[in-house]
């Protein structure tokens, strides 16, 4: 036997069986899998159809594992094109369970889940747990957001599946984290990093120390964030800090997971297939080298997602980890191939700000989307030139905009932004395009 | 007896008036009333100057947001009362007053109200009608 799984006795939990399989075991599978998803989203899914029509391909035309790279991508605008539930492959009595992300421009992107995605999605995020050395009789503070976001309620699932106590506070309310933290004996805490660091300075501020509390692991996710990051949190807080991935459009948290060896994050790729590409031709590319996240869902029933482009850069890590597990590692996220921002856990389009600007002013105004952290949070302000046709000479005239400004804002990127007037050719032009973003967030 | 007021869109930063003044000067061109309304974020800057039209092409040229807005100048006797029997005038009249700034001159013992009112007409109405002073564009140069 393994001496890896001899010695970590909390890696054990049943349902992290599967992480075991030997590869040629788990390729069959993926096989057998990939076959069935592709069969089935084929002839539910119009536009898979319409697809697969285009380039001549059947799902029998899938005869190996690497046969997948005939396939056609599928792009997060594909979600907003056939919004809300044209990329649907169960009728809706099937399905369960409904979430919803932000998409690029004002609609949200939804996502859907049939009983049996559920249950596949809280058992990755139990062998994620158990990866982290989490077990029954740990107490799991899930700090992440519930409700339409997956994060919070995917989170919970899969502590419960785990047999740990649940403690769902959802995110916000630092205070009273702290206080349920210190007076529940919780052991691990899930939620965005930058939270957390959030949640470390105002335990100083209030006189507790993280390092005195029963907390011994974090599993952080929903946002890129980096090895220093993961330094000062431990030596912060004196515990684990473990990344964990997932996308709402292939199931939410849980698609990966870094073990105790903290050598990248395994991808559960029995059900969720990795490919990375180059991210402008789209070719695979070879295992260690740097590109685009690409994943199909192979079990996915309520909404199969077939060679999603994720848009996260990446690589597959060669050979094989440490900790005896047979799933494959992808290197942790530092970018994006879009200009996508993660925002408090919050995906956030500049589109998205256009169409909201677009939507009070008639007409685009120069613009520039200004990202700092304060106090361990990110913060975002919008500053906008103010154009001829917006000045009026009344500051309550200019207080109303500023406000529907923010409104708009608000209301489309679903977080809380500071919207600023500036002077009118005061935002640096560069050459040709404009520098819309500039992320002051260091580390 | 309308008057143009240039108002000129500035950031609440150190410097951000300077600019525009410098530029004014250079020209020639004579500032004769200011008012300055602000908040945390940004400020507005009123100005009544020597020759409006020059002022603000200026301005524009060099990329300021510049809006000009008729404004009305009433004269009244620099002692307490002055401003009050101005707004008694206006009371009960349903003219509104945008917003309005005052200056002494000291050498007549007169001051000058400025107003943006909501309906310069009716105003200028009402206030010849009460007997107030409303100064012309080149009276209110000359002082």
């Amino acid at each position: 036997m393994n001496s890896v799984l001899e010695t970590s006795v909390t890696d054990c939990h049943p349902a992290s069986v599967p992480d075991y399989t030997p590869a040629s075991q788990l390729r069959h599978l993926q096989l057998q899998r990939l076959r069935s998803v592709v069969t089935r989203a084929w002839r539910q899914v119009k536009l898979f159809h319409s697809r697969m029509d285009e380039r001549g391909l059947v799902p029998e035309d899938i005869c190996s594992i690497e046969d997948i790279a005939k396939l056609p991508f599928t792009e997060k605008s594909d979600l907003r094109d056939t919004y809300p539930f044209g990329l649907f492959a169960s009728p809706m009595k099937d399905v369960v369970r409904l979430h919803a992300s932000s998409g690029t421009t004002g609609k949200p992107i939804v996502v859907a889940y049939t009983q049996e995605d559920v249950d596949v999605w809280t058992s990755v995020l139990v062998r994620c747990f158990a990866g982290c050395g989490l077990h029954r009789g740990d107490i799991i503070q899930i700090a992440y957001g519930y409700g339409l976001f997956t994060g919070g309620l995917g989170a919970h699932y899969g502590a419960e599946g785990l047999g740990a106590t649940v403690v769902p506070t959802s995110v916000g309310h630092a205070d009273r984290q702290i206080m349920l933290m210190k007076d529940f004996g919780v052991t691990a805490m899930c939620c965005t990093p930058t939270y957390f660091l959030h949640l470390i300075e105002r335990a100083a501020e209030l006189g507790v120390n993280m390092k005195d509390l029963p907390l011994r692991t974090g599993v952080f996710g929903a946002e890129p964030w980096t090895e220093s990051m993961r330094k000062h949190i431990e030596e912060a807080s004196r515990i684990e800090a473990f990344d964990i991935y997932g996308l709402s459009e292939i199931i939410g948290p849980g698609v990966g997971c870094e073990c105790r060896m903290h050598q990248g994050l395994h991808i559960f790729e029995d059900h969720f297939y990795p490919e990375v590409v180059d991210p402008t031709t789209g070719a695979p590319l070879p295992d260690g080298t740097e590109g685009e996240l690409v994943l199909t869902t192979l079990s996915k029933q309520a909404m199969p997602m077939i060679r999603y482009r994720t848009r996260d850069i990446t690589m597959l890590l060669p050979g094989q980890c440490e900790c005896g597990r047979t799933l494959r590692r992808i290197g942790r996220i530092g970018r994006r191939s879009d200009d996508m921002l993660i925002i408090r856990g919050v995906n956030v389009f500049p589109s998205q700000v256009e169409s909201a600007l677009l939507q009070i002013e008639g007409t685009l105004p120069h613009y520039q989307i200004v990202l700092t952290r304060e106090q361990e949070l990110d913060q975002m302000e919008v500053q906008v030139e103010v154009t001829p046709r917006m000045f009026n000479d009344k500051i309550g005239a200019l207080q109303g905009l500023h406000d529907k400004l923010q409104n708009a804002l608000d209301r489309v990127l679903g977080i809380r932004v500071q919207v600023a007037l500036v002077e009118a050719h005061s935002i640096e032009r560069s050459q040709g395009k404009a520098k819309r973003v500039i992320d002051r967030r260091t580390s | 007896m309308k008057i143009q007021q240039l108002s000129l869109f500035a950031e609440n930063k150190p410097g951000h008036i300077a600019a525009p003044a410098r530029l004014l000067a250079q020209e020639s061109i004579d500032i004769r009333a200011l008012y300055l309304a602000d908040t945390q974020q940004y400020g507005i800057v009123r100005m009544i100057v020597s020759d409006w039209q020059k002022a603000a092409a200026l301005l524009e040229a060099h990329k300021f947001v510049v809006k000009i807005t008729e404004v009305l100048a009433v004269e009244v006797p620099d002692r307490p009362g002055g401003l009050a029997d101005v707004l008694d005038a206006l009371d009960g009249t349903g003219i509104n007053i945008e917003y309005m700034y005052a200056f002494p001159y000291s050498r007549s013992k007169q001051a000058i109200l400025i107003f943006r009112f909501a309906d310069p007409d009716a105003a200028i109405a009402r206030l010849q009608i009460a007997g107030i002073n409303l100064l012309a564009s080149e009276e209110l140069l000359k002082i």
